[in-house]
């Protein structure tokens, strides 16, 4: 008895409360995050963006929470029912799922897989089915539309983001979240003499790619000027035209977690994950999840200035910057870093 | 923690087995194809308990990510009837059940008979160093591309070939199809796109 409770319950009650904690704290941000989008979107446009409930409007995210939950779910009667409803919850599991194998700060990590980035890749990988399933049991036109441009547009950019990545890990020698971060303590500044810095981050050294991954990351959580599978000025509101209430609420929640899941990714991939950006004693004094923070929030940053500035893309200029700009330069790339990695033995940890 | 993944074996071993069924049994070809992906997934879930976790999640991002998305696609583009669907059933049950016995029956030779044979024994499993604590991928990767070179090159070889086939046969140029050429776009002027007249007043052009 004594066994089992030191084998298996003790490790399962401390993986679930980290797991409730985690998902309780990024539920929070998400919110904030989901009103910096709008408040942003507010200031290039010279709005006020919303401001009414409570402080600043900082608790509307809470109050969209409550009308949405509050209001009544209409299931089109002709949809396919169970499928319909699964959909969201599809959207919003994978998305949260992700987050996992996130490392936010050194050590804070809730599964530290050895395989981290190639999961966060599959399940991310995953996340169409929301998108398709809820198009097609709809039984909508547009609905369904919708869903079959996302569906593409999401496979092709996975490609590209999966050659970026493989890039990443060559420079790296790791699929290990946590490695990848601690790879960049040593970079291009510590080359030339410098100290560890953030001219180390594989923004620089992989600076094309990390623009591909940018840019890719726009396309495959479906944001502007990316965002075709819910072109309102064509499709009314793609995929999501016949949802409402909570399952609504559950795609829009599981949209705006895969965004930040992006931004975290490329914070770890690129700029360094929780590290300072200078060796400096009272830099270093800041705890690391700070940083990971800041960083993550700068790449939203960009996002939402994207959305606030860029009109949306047409989806035969979609297609192509997918498979004849990314594709090719992205392959290449993976060739260039390997050659380079093999001839002179730079980056690669072995 | 035999316990434990006996328990979470058994759990994917039923929803890998019970979906699967439901792809057959399934009324709807959309669900059937849904089923397939949850068994897809649950499959991925025993590979992970075999410690082959480099395979699991390959099985994830390949064949739920992208194939099975296309089998969707498909599917959800015919307009099937299922009733119809229903109608010749009973024809094809005799080859189906055939095809159905013939593979059952290579299965039960293969493992049976296969591998107690003592010239396949030898052969099935080709004798591999163990790697010490390497992952999953680090092993993969150290005979890939060294003792299975040649069979990695050629099944890459003949994916390329298929992937030209299948553009060969479905590209088709269409005569008034309107489409944008970027360098012509590029390379227009203000001298070649503008032009300025004179008009007089009262006349148009």
């Amino acid at each position: 008895m004594e066994d089992f409770f030191s084998l298996y319950l003790w490790p399962a009650i401390v993986m679930i409360a980290q797991s409730v904690l985690f998902l309780v704290v990024l539920l929070v941000l998400i919110a904030y995050i989901l009103l910096a989008d709008r408040k942003v979107w507010a200031a290039v446009q010279l709005r006020r963006g919303p401001n009414v409930v409570g402080p600043f409007g900082l608790f509307q995210s809470f109050a969209d929470l409550l009308k949405f939950v509050l209001k009544e779910p209409v299931v089109p009667a002709s949809s396919d029912k169970p499928v319909f409803l699964l959909a969201p919850l599809v959207a919003v599991t994978l998305a949260l799922a992700t987050f996992a194998v996130i490392p936010v700060a050194q050590g804070w990590v809730i599964a530290d897989i050895n395989i981290g980035i190639l999961y966060v890749f599959a399940i991310s990988s995953l996340e169409v089915y929301g998108v398709i399933m809820g198009g097609w049991a709809s039984n909508s036109k547009y609905a369904f539309l919708g869903a079959l441009r996302s569906a593409a547009q999401m496979v092709s950019y996975e490609v590209s983001i999966g050659f970026v990545i493989v890039c990443v890990l060559l420079c790296v020698g790791s699929l290990n979240l946590t490695d990848i971060v601690m790879a960049q303590t040593t970079g291009l500044g510590t080359m030339v003499g410098l100290p560890s810095s953030f001219l180390d981050w594989h923004w620089l050294g992989l600076f094309p790619m990390f623009i591909v991954f940018f840019i890719s990351a726009l396309a495959e959580t479906n944001r502007p000027p990316f965002d075709l599978p819910e072109a309102e000025s064509e499709l009314v509101a793609g995929f999501m035209v016949e949802y409402g209430s909570t399952p609504y609420m559950m795609f829009m929640l599981g949209e705006y977690a895969a965004i930040t899941l992006m931004c975290c990714l490329t914070t770890i991939l690129f700029l360094g994950g929780w590290l300072p950006p200078v060796d400096f004693f009272l830099i270093n004094w800041v705890p690391g999840i700070v940083w990971f923070m800041l960083k993550a929030g700068l790449v939203f940053f960009m996002f939402a200035l994207v959305k606030a500035f860029v009109p949306r893309y047409r989806y035969d200029q979609l297609m192509q910057l997918g498979w004849k700009v990314f594709l090719p330069l992205s392959l290449a790339m993976v060739v260039i870093t390997a050659f380079v990695i093999q001839l002179f033995g730079w980056g690669a940890a072995a | 923690m035999l316990g434990l993944q006996a328990l979470f074996f058994y759990i994917f071993a039923f929803i890998a087995v019970g979906s699967a069924l439901m792809v057959v049994f399934a009324r709807n070809p959309v669900h059937s194809v849904l089923f397939l992906i949850l068994t897809f997934v649950a499959s991925a879930g025993l590979f992970l308990l075999a410690g082959a976790e480099f395979l699991a999640l390959i099985l994830i991002v390949v064949y739920v990510g992208a194939v099975a998305i296309l089998f969707l696609f498909v599917v959800m583009m015919l307009d099937l009837d299922v009733g119809r669907l229903k109608q010749g059933a009973l024809e094809y049950a005799p080859f189906g059940a055939i095809i159905g016995i013939v593979l059952l029956a290579e299965l039960v030779i293969a493992a049976t008979g296969g591998f107690s044979d003592p010239v396949l024994s030898t052969n099935t499993a080709l004798p591999m160093a163990s790697i010490p604590a390497a992952s999953n991928i680090e092993a993969l990767g150290s005979v890939l591309y060294t003792r299975y070179i040649l069979f990695f090159q050629l099944a890459g070889l003949i994916l390329f070939v298929a992937m030209i086939g299948a553009i060969v046969l479905t590209l088709r140029h269409k005569e008034g199809v309107k489409r944008q050429s970027i360098p012509q776009q590029v390379a227009r002027t203000p001298e070649t796109a503008i032009e300025v007249r004179k008009v007089e007043s009262g006349r148009g052009i």
